[in-house]
């Protein structure tokens, strides 16, 4: 069984049809890059599988583990195992970080009947992924993203990500707005992560952030749908040629 | 007689007997503000200042003007006990000292203070000043109530240069009664030159109290004098309190407020601060939460009033059900009082479609280089916050009860007693809905 599928899905934002018919197949151990220009649906989908409001399914489906994804809260579908790497973080002042996290932590391993983490075990289990990721822990102790630079925003996203150990990860454009190094630093979060039992669906307008999370596959999303797949050389194509070529030998309506 | 003087409530405080003083000036200031409430009632919604908050319903009501049970009560001291808070304490049931209750054997060098009722016998002509002001130029009905028929309170005096480093703890205490009760007490607390202080000022009540009560404090800080005051009220759902707070502070007298407004059915509270030397600075913080049907007003009034004087205000208010929140912030820089800086700041948030929160900061300037900067808003959580936090896991009960603790709790950020600021943090979750 294949942990993710999403068949033909259509989605709709402010009662604009933006998703028009998307089937992708994820199976655990792998990692997916969704490419495709502006305004073709990438952060849409992004947001459907998350459950964010304001998203309205009006046709297909999304079967995640073999459960109607759709069906679940956004709570329910993190302590299924999905999180999603934010394009753009929520900066939530007077929250502090840690206790953040380890609420999250906590309320997800509840949801699954598991024990709660007591301070010290999550403690130890924080430092132990700072250290993987190479992140300072004066991070902990500021309130959730306030006053991030960008590049924190962002390696915060990777440092949760590590910590909640989902099953799929959905990256919304994690590479954007992000210098190499901390691009570099990023990727590196992110290959560590992988494994044969987790998943990655890498959202990304620009091929860069490829040349360091090497993908298994390659989607092309284009008018609401994917319009080609293919291996990391597709990634190559597409920076030569850009999206305009695809996009017009391929008409999102052609083959709906 | 205006009109409202036929309303039970004013009747049954005009009915209440003037406490004899046998000191002729206190009785003769009670006899005025006693004429003047009787001269000019109640205020009604076309007043201004009361333009949100109705006497309606608790002007049909009665209230007895004497408790015969106020020295028997059996308080519980957990009503007001306070992690990092052991100093000296002040109980108050029902308006009246009990010094069975209160904490006065050791009292820190350069400190006195005395219930107000033994005040004025030991030696009344320092509180002459205090005492016999008129609120008919205020036009502030309870407080010319309150001057009219307060009988005992908090007299404190802090001597010059003494920083008393104990907190000292004022317990007003609301306790239930077979009648519908009114009491009203009166404080006067003044901070000699570079006086350094912490009050503690609580409300709380014991039993369902169905009563009015009214409080008027005088704060007077001399040049270079510092208070840290920090206020917690969290009376039964049937106090009624009305309060007035009336400071001035001198030259580089510096005062911090805390305020949390928890509790109460109708609460009001005035606040004001002068700033009348060079330099004063006024800092408050506040978060009201009203919740059910409560209703908490506060209105602040800051007059800068000499050279570059500062004020700090920011509040938070919090209503859910049906409650109702007030607030009015007025900052004037009065002419001369050049290089003042203030800044001035509500935000409200309502959890529930019945609730309300009616919010007016007003800025009046007649000064030069002067830095003035407000806002009020109103509004509900933030969507995308409370999306991030479900997207990690926390369910949206949870993520709405840590979104509003954290927007209440940024008021107590500065609050130097660590225990205190946890145990106060702590009620504010307690309070919310859902958590």
């Amino acid at each position: 069984m294949s942990m993710l599928q999403i068949e033909n899905l259509h989605a709709r934002v402010e009662g604009k049809e933006i998703l028009k018919g998307l089937s992708l197949t994820v199976n655990a151990g792998e990692v997916h890059a969704i490419m495709g220009p502006n305004g073709a649906g990438k952060s849409t989908l992004g947001n459907v599988l998350s459950g964010r409001d304001g998203y309205e399914v009006t046709a297909g489906s999304v079967t995640y583990n073999g459960i109607d994804l759709l069906a679940l809260e956004p709570e329910a579908r993190a302590a299924a195992g999905v999180f999603l790497a934010f394009q753009y973080p929520v900066e939530i002042p007077g929250v502090n970080n840690t206790y953040f996290l380890r609420a999250a932590a906590n309320a997800q391993r509840k949801a699954r009947g598991e024990k709660e983490l007591d301070s010290m075990q999550f403690l130890k289990l924080v430092r132990e992924k700072l250290k993987v990721m190479q992140i300072s822990d004066e991070l902990l102790h500021r309130a959730v993203n306030e006053g991030f630079s960008g590049g924190e925003k962002k390696r915060n996203e990777i440092f949760q990500m590590a910590v909640l150990e989902p099953k799929l990860a959905i990256l919304d454009e994690t590479d954007s707005g992000l210098d190499i190094d901390a691009l570099q630093q990023v990727a590196q979060g992110v290959n560590m992560l992988r494994s044969p039992d987790r998943a990655f669906l890498m959202i990304t307008h620009y091929q860069r952030l490829l040349d360091y999370v090497v993908p298994d596959f390659v989607h092309v999303l284009a008018g609401g749908r994917i319009v080609e797949s293919g291996d990391k050389s597709l990634a190559l194509k597409l920076e030569e040629h850009g999206y305009r070529g695809i996009g017009e030998s391929h008409p999102a309506g052609a083959q709906a | 007689m205006s009109q409202s003087a036929s309303l039970p409530l004013v009747e049954s405080l005009l009915e209440a007997p003037l406490p004899p003083s046998g000191i002729a000036w206190l009785d003769q200031a009670r006899e005025q503000n006693r004429g003047a409430f009787a001269a000019g009632g109640l205020p009604d919604t076309r007043v201004e200042a009361w333009k949100y908050t109705a006497l309606r319903a608790l002007g049909q009501r009665r209230f007895a003007a004497v408790d015969v049970d106020a020295q028997n009560h059996d308080v519980d001291p957990a009503a007001w006990a306070l992690p990092g808070v052991d100093g000296v304490r002040l109980v108050f049931v029902n308006g009246e000292f009990r010094p069975d209750l209160s904490l006065l054997d050791t009292l820190p060098a350069g400190l006195s203070v005395l219930p107000l009722s033994q005040a004025l016998h030991a030696q009344a002509e320092p509180l002459r000043f205090s005492l016999s002001r008129h609120y008919a130029d205020i036009g502030d009905a309870f407080a010319q109530v309150n001057a009219a028929s307060a009988r005992d309170g908090v007299v404190l005096r802090v001597d010059a240069r003494a920083k008393i480093d104990v907190p000292v703890q004022l317990v007003f205490v609301a306790a239930a009664t077979s009648v519908d009760l009114a009491w009203h007490v009166r404080n006067v607390i003044e901070l000699g030159e570079s006086a350094e202080l912490t009050l503690i000022e609580q409300h709380v009540g014991h039993g369902a109290a169905a009563q009015l009560a009214t409080q008027v404090s005088d704060i007077e800080l001399a040049e270079g004098a510092t208070l840290q005051h920090t206020v917690l009220q969290q009376t039964t759902e049937n106090t009624n309190l009305v309060r007035r707070t009336a400071m001035r502070l001198q030259a580089r007298a510096s005062a911090t407020l805390h305020v949390l407004e928890l509790g109460g059915a109708l609460v009001r509270h005035d606040l004001h601060a002068d700033l009348v030397g060079d330099h004063a600075q006024f800092h408050s913080r506040g978060v009201f939460m009203p919740h059910g049907r409560q209703h908490a007003d506060t209105q602040l009034g800051i007059r800068h009033q000499a050279l570059n004087t500062s004020s700090t205000s920011h509040w938070r208010g919090v209503a859910s059900d049906r409650a109702r929140g007030v607030f009015r912030g007025a900052i004037l820089v009065a002419p001369g009082a050049d290089g003042s800086d203030a800044s001035l700041s509500n935000k409200n948030l309502l959890l529930s479609p019945s609730a309300e929160i009616d919010t007016k900061p007003e800025l009046e300037i007649y000064a030069d280089e002067v830095k003035a900067a407000h806002g009020a808003t109103v509004g509900q959580l933030d969507e995308r916050a409370l999306f991030y936090l479900r997207s990690r896991g926390i369910a949206i009960a949870e993520a709405r009860a840590l979104l509003t603790a954290a927007f209440c709790r940024a008021m107590l950020d500065d609050l130097p007693n660590e225990a205190l600021r946890e145990h106060l943090s702590n009620l504010l979750m307690a309070q919310l809905p859902n958590s």
